[in-house]
């Protein structure tokens, strides 16, 4: 099948540059300038709310946080790690951990995945490791995820039969309506997201493009999200966390 | 709605034959109708076709650029080409991008609100191929 002028017409959008792009490009490269800007300017990024908020948090309750690991500061770098295998064979991505640490070392019960407070701690755990590399661990323990992860990215799936990388490799730089599309990555969540009008996880991202490509959903948290969440962090091997992010 | 017990679903979905790259025969016989057509290709809840093409209309915001400009396709292809195209794109192409419009076989999670449906009916199929086989210039 032949395509008609498709090069005249994404030189008349100005993506020739960007378009099919071949390698993976931090989710950054794909924001329009202004939003860019913003994302790069904490006084301008409503997404740092959540940063204050959670770092409250972090010094709040019996024991807090703050009490076994310190300032927060000393939290830069994990979210370049996550997801990891825990000890007991789970994986964990940053929610999960809190959430564990809330319930095993605070005695509290679980805050519930997209819950404020649950946001607010991860965006400002995320927020320390802001620039620095991912770098997740896949061998061991991991590897069997990371399969699980990558299969669930290149199946098609949903009434409209279309695999992640569909969209997020062979069209990235294109336009889908209104939206460039990136390369699919997580290293920009929580993100601030002006469609929510809030701070929203990955996994509610995720939850978004398998309703768009009309699939059954998976629940927020779950664990094939989070197998999901490992192989796009491996596949950002490199690219710099850029939580919290701004999107449309 | 024709619903044959013991086949939900599949009834949904008309019989075709392919010849080449074309199904030649409209499907279940039906006249497509141009305008309704252009209604079934803007519509943003169902084919959703703007999201991933542009149509030659300087109204129409925000127009994907995923799959080739649709100005000139009737003079491209002909009906039966773009019916064949619409019905199920991976007959010609097994990667292509472009979603199957008039196929429940073979898909997997589908959302339960949409299994064993197709998104277009073998009527709005037949309307899309009315309305594109009249998009005949190129420019625009
Ligand atoms: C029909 C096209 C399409 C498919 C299929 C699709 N997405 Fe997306 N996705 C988009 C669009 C458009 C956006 C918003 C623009 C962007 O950031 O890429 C997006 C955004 C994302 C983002 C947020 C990126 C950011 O930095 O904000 C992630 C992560 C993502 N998709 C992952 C996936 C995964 C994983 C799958 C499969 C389960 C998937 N997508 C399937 C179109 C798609
Ligand atoms: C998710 C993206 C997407 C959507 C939605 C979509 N298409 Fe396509 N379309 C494509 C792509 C990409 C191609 C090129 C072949 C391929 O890779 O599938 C294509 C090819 C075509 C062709 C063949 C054009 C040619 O010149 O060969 C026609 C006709 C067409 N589409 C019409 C439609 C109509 C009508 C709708 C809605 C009912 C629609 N498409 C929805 C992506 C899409």
């Amino acid at each position: 099948m032949k395509r008609a002028a498709p090069l005249a017409l994404l030189a008349g959008l100005g993506l020739a540059a960007l378009a099919v792009a071949a390698e993976v490009r931090p989710p950054q490269d794909y924001l329009s300038p202004t939003l860019r800007a913003q994302q790069d300017d904490p006084s301008r990024h409503p997404g740092w709310l959540w940063v204050d908020e959670g770092e409250a948090l972090w010094r709040r309750g019996d024991p807090s946080c703050q009490s076994c690991h310190g300032d927060i500061a000393g939290m830069a770098g994990v979210a370049a790690r996550y997801p990891v295998v825990a000890q007991d064979g789970a994986l964990l991505n940053l929610e999960g951990r809190i959430e564990r640490c809330r319930m095993r070392h605070q005695g509290q019960p679980a805050i519930g995945y997209e819950s404020e407070a649950l946001l607010s701690l991860t965006t400002a755990v995320a927020s320390r490791s802001r620039g620095l590399p991912m770098s997740v661990a896949v061998d061991g323990p991991a590897a069997a995820f990371l399969e699980q992860g990558r299969t669930l990215y290149e199946t098609r799936q949903g009434q409209l039969n279309l695999a992640c990388g569909q969209c997020h490799d062979d069209n990235a730089g294109r336009r889908l309506r209104g939206d460039v599309i990136s390369n699919g990555l997580g290293t920009g969540f929580p993100a601030y997201r002006l469609e929510w009008n809030g701070v929203g996880s990955l996994h509610r991202r995720l939850r978004a493009c398998q309703l768009g490509v009309r699939a059954t959903q998976f629940e927020l948290g779950a664990p094939e999200y989070t197998a999901l969440e490992l192989f796009l962090a491996h596949r950002a091997r490199g690219l710099p966390v850029e939580a919290p992010g701004l999107r449309r | 709605m024709l619903l044959l017990p013991g086949a939900p679903g599949l009834a949904q979905v008309a019989p075709y034959s392919v010849t080449g790259d074309a199904i030649e025969a409209p499907l279940e016989d039906l006249a497509g109708d141009a305008a309704r057509g252009a209604a079934v290709t803007r519509n943003r809840e169902t084919a959703n076709c703007l999201i991933c093409h542009a149509i030659p209309d300087t109204r129409e915001p925000f127009m994907g650029d995923i799959g080739p400009p649709l100005a000139g396709v009737g003079s491209r292809l002909t009906e039966g080409q773009i019916r064949l195209r619409l019905v199920d794109p991976t007959r010609l192409n097994p990667d292509a991008v472009m979603p199957p419009y008039h196929r429940v076989a073979g898909l997997t999670r589908v959302d339960e609100r949409f299994r064993g449906q197709p998104v277009l009916t073998a009527q709005e199929i037949e309307d899309v191929v009315a309305f594109l086989a009249t998009l005949k210039d190129r420019k625009e």
